[in-house]
């Protein structure tokens, strides 16, 4: 039962971060129906963005918890600000001239944009492994183990609580963003018709940056998170990330916000779990897997829409 | 006059000057900053600056800007229409079409030749060994046509059913002792099997999402590969991977080789070249199927199936068949090229088949133009050759390729090669080729 508790933290904890990914997938596919293959690379450069202004800022375990936080959330901002200006270059560069182009052409460009953004920073940031000395460090402790101290201590670290509390608080501003703000109508209006919303007066290309933006913001917010939390990042982590938060999105339901973070959920619930239960090795099999079960006899994901073909 | 120009160039200025501030933003961070785990800090990350880089790159993205925005995208006359006028019109070309496959197919025949008499036998080594590589990417690339070019189903893990085909041969070899010809067939009918089984349930997916399923299975295979130990070696791979023998004979020096058998002086390039003969045919086979199987039913289902499969379907066509035929004989044709691989390099581990493969593969198809056989020969010949020729760049040369491959997707989003030709016409006329502007793609 306490293994299970602690699997099961560290799943909700690992699933945020996927979560966060996620829905930079989603709202991209949402919105122009493609897959955004780069965006687990624009995490990757958050991360590294993030990990850059920790270092030069000279940000350690050993500030008060109050500077600690306040540093944390300086650089939050800027790496939010920085990767969003990734997220948007990209759209710009690679994206905006292949709109309206045959479906497969921005697909290409995408996987492209992929592998330059993972080259670049390999070679301008190197290829080994960045590590990075942990900065909140304790927890609290929900068992300790009995009073021989023969059963199971199960931790829920302060990072792992931080992670969770800014995914939920990122979720709701999100959603009320999305259902609340003029942008948010602006970019529902995009994803049901996107000719129909210009001649309503939408600039359709700025709502389009916009939602790589904020994909990129939110990527780069897990990027963060994902270096607070395993304390190591290396040029390469977006793909798989990358992968398994658009296995999230469609699992969840490709388009759906909500879907999209229910699925980060579950695929991080279903990797820790398995490695936790069964072999570790074979984690990324069983996600995959899952993905392909759930796609098999449920096409339209948990909450998606079901699509209507027309002719 | 004066005005406008002087808005004009004032215009491109603050333009390109707005390029270089982004620049900067972007670069500042990345570049300018290195983290590196510094020697003196016991294992701590330091910070390396390197302002003089950034400084280049942005001076490299405001001159790039200022000069495109001169001279093409906001110049009366862009330069690359002046350049394009240079140039014969490339519809004068259309009749040199027909002549393209023959002349491409002599010069392939006789290119060991050429290289042996250009170079001498040890200098053309390192050539045929590109050619060798070129041309089992122009195969692989054929197979993949079938699937993405023809039949229009976005597969995004090809490289399964190549290491599919790699590890069938080296496993076959290794237990039961097989040699290269009984495994070929083997290896392609194995990766068929693996292709069926796989698409069997999603191939009733829509298109994005048979991409993704394709991609999670490819990599679902390289993750087995790589940890199941006992049986295919995990990450050490598979070594000692028998040579083929030329129909019994082998490449060795001596009595009963090669060489001796055929009255010549022992040479090691006699391998490289039969092994680069062996490539080019089974590519030629490759595409002679495909040119073949498009003027039958199955291949003319393909067709439509890409342009509109409700219209399909409506039509009575099976198309959950139809997609598992050519699923199914892309990946044997995957299949080949693996075993092919595998018996050349002689060595094979799940590194060979990562993602990245999949991705070169289809951007070879994509970008020589859906469905155009001659077109993955081109952007094949463009891509590898290219490749191998920036390896002086050493890391650059993925960025390098990066980066082509949006540029050249940007500039030419329906591939080098663009129209189609059409397999059936009214009146038996040889029909002309299709723009593409008039061809759509399907759902499929």
């Amino acid at each position: 039962m306490e293994y299970f508790l602690q699997q099961l933290i560290n799943g909700v904890t690992l699933g945020s971060i996927y979560g966060l990914i996620a829905i930079g997938y989603t709202m991209v596919y949402g919105i122009i129906g493609m897959i955004n293959f780069a965006h687990g690379d624009i995490f990757m450069v958050g991360a590294f963005i993030a990990l850059i202004f920790i270092v030069t800022l000279g940000i350690t375990a050993s500030l008060p918890v109050a500077l600690l936080i306040l540093a944390l959330i300086g650089v939050l901002i800027v790496s939010m600000a920085l990767t969003a200006a990734w997220g948007w270059t990209v759209e710009r560069i690679a994206y905006r001239p292949l709109r309206g182009s045959f479906r497969l052409a921005p697909l290409i460009t995408a996987i492209g944009a992929s592998i330059a953004l993972q080259n670049f920073v390999q070679i301008s940031q190197g290829a080994r492994n960045k590590p990075l000395q942990p900065l909140i460090s304790g927890g609290f402790t929900l068992t300790d183990g009995g009073a021989d101290g023969s059963g199971f201590i199960v931790q829920l670290s302060y990072t792992q609580i931080l992670i969770i509390v800014v995914t939920v608080a990122l979720m709701i501003g999100f959603t009320l963003l999305i259902n609340k703000t003029s942008l948010g109508r602006a970019q529902r209006a995009c994803e049901q018709d996107r000719k129909m919303a210009s001649l309503l007066g939408i600039n359709v290309d700025r709502t389009i940056s916009l939602t790589f933006v904020m994909g990129a913001g939110l990527a780069s917010v897990a990027g963060l998170m994902f270096l607070l939390y395993y304390g190591v990042i290396d040029f390469y982590i977006g793909f798989l990330a990358g992968v398994k938060a658009f296995t999230a999105a469609v699992l969840g339901g490709i388009g759906s916000l909500p879907g999209a973070m229910l699925g980060g959920l579950l695929i991080g619930l279903i990797e820790t779990f398995w490695s936790g239960y069964f072999s570790v090795e074979y984690k990324d099999v069983a996600a995959f897997s899952i993905l392909a079960i759930v796609l098999i006899f449920m096409p339209e994901g948990l909450l998606g829409k079901p699509e209507v073909e027309k002719v | 006059m004066s005005v406008k120009s002087d808005n004009f160039f004032m215009d491109s200025v603050k333009d390109a000057a707005a390029g270089g501030l982004i620049a900067l933003a972007l670069f500042a961070v990345l570049i300018g900053m290195k983290a590196e785990v510094a020697s003196g800090l016991g294992g701590q990350l330091g910070i390396v600056y390197r302002w003089g880089a950034v400084a280049v790159a942005v001076a490299i993205v405001f001159g790039g800007r200022l000069l495109l925005n001169l001279f093409v995208w906001k110049a009366d006359t862009p330069v690359t229409q002046t350049a394009g006028s240079l140039l014969p019109n490339l519809q004068s070309f259309a009749p040199l079409g027909k002549y393209a496959m023959p002349i491409f197919l002599v010069l392939a025949v006789v290119l060991p030749f050429l290289l042996m008499s250009a170079y001498g036998a040890r200098g053309s080594r390192q050539y045929l060994d590109l050619a060798i590589l070129v041309t089992t990417y122009v195969m692989l690339g054929w197979g993949l046509n079938i699937v993405v070019g023809l039949a229009g189903l976005l597969d995004l893990g090809y490289v399964a059913f190549y290491a599919v085909g790699a590890y069938s041969y080296a496993l076959l070899a290794e237990y039961f002792g097989f040699s290269f010809w009984i495994c070929l067939p083997l290896a392609g009918i194995l990766a068929a099997f693996w292709g069926i089984i796989l698409g069997f349930p999603v191939l009733r997916l829509r298109g994005d999402y048979l991409a993704i399923v394709t991609l999670a299975f490819g990599e679902i295979i390289r993750v087995v590969l790589l940890n199941w130990y006992e049986f295919t070696g995990g990450p050490d791979g598979i070594s000692g991977i028998p040579r083929p023998s030329f129909f019994g004979i082998e490449f060795t020096r001596g009595e009963g080789g090669f060489a001796d058998t055929f009255g010549l002086e022992f040479s090691s390039i006699h391998r490289i070249i039969f092994l680069y003969y062996l490539i080019l045919l089974m590519a030629l086979i490759t595409n002679f199927v495909t040119m073949r199987l498009r003027k039958l039913p199955v291949g003319r289902a393909w067709e439509a199936l890409r342009e509109d499969e409700i219209a399909c379907r409506s039509l009575g066509i099976n198309t959950t068949n139809t997609k598992l035929t050519a699923f199914a004989l892309g990946a044997m044709f995957g299949g080949f090229a693996g075993s092919f691989f595998a018996t050349r390099q002689g060595f094979i581990s799940p590194e060979s088949f990562t993602f990245i493969e999949s991705a070169v593969i289809l951007a070879i198809v994509v970008l020589g133009g859906l469905g155009s056989q001659i077109g993955v020969v081109i952007a094949a010949i463009v891509m590898i050759g290219g490749f191998e020729f920036f390896r002086g760049l050493e890391e650059y040369r993925m960025l390098v390729f990066g980066l082509l491959m949006v540029i050249i997707m940007v500039w030419k989003p329906r591939g080098l090669i663009s129209t189609r030709n059409p397999s059936i016409t009214l009146s038996g006329k040889k029909g002309k080729g299709i723009s593409s502007d008039l061809v759509q793609e399907g759902h499929g």
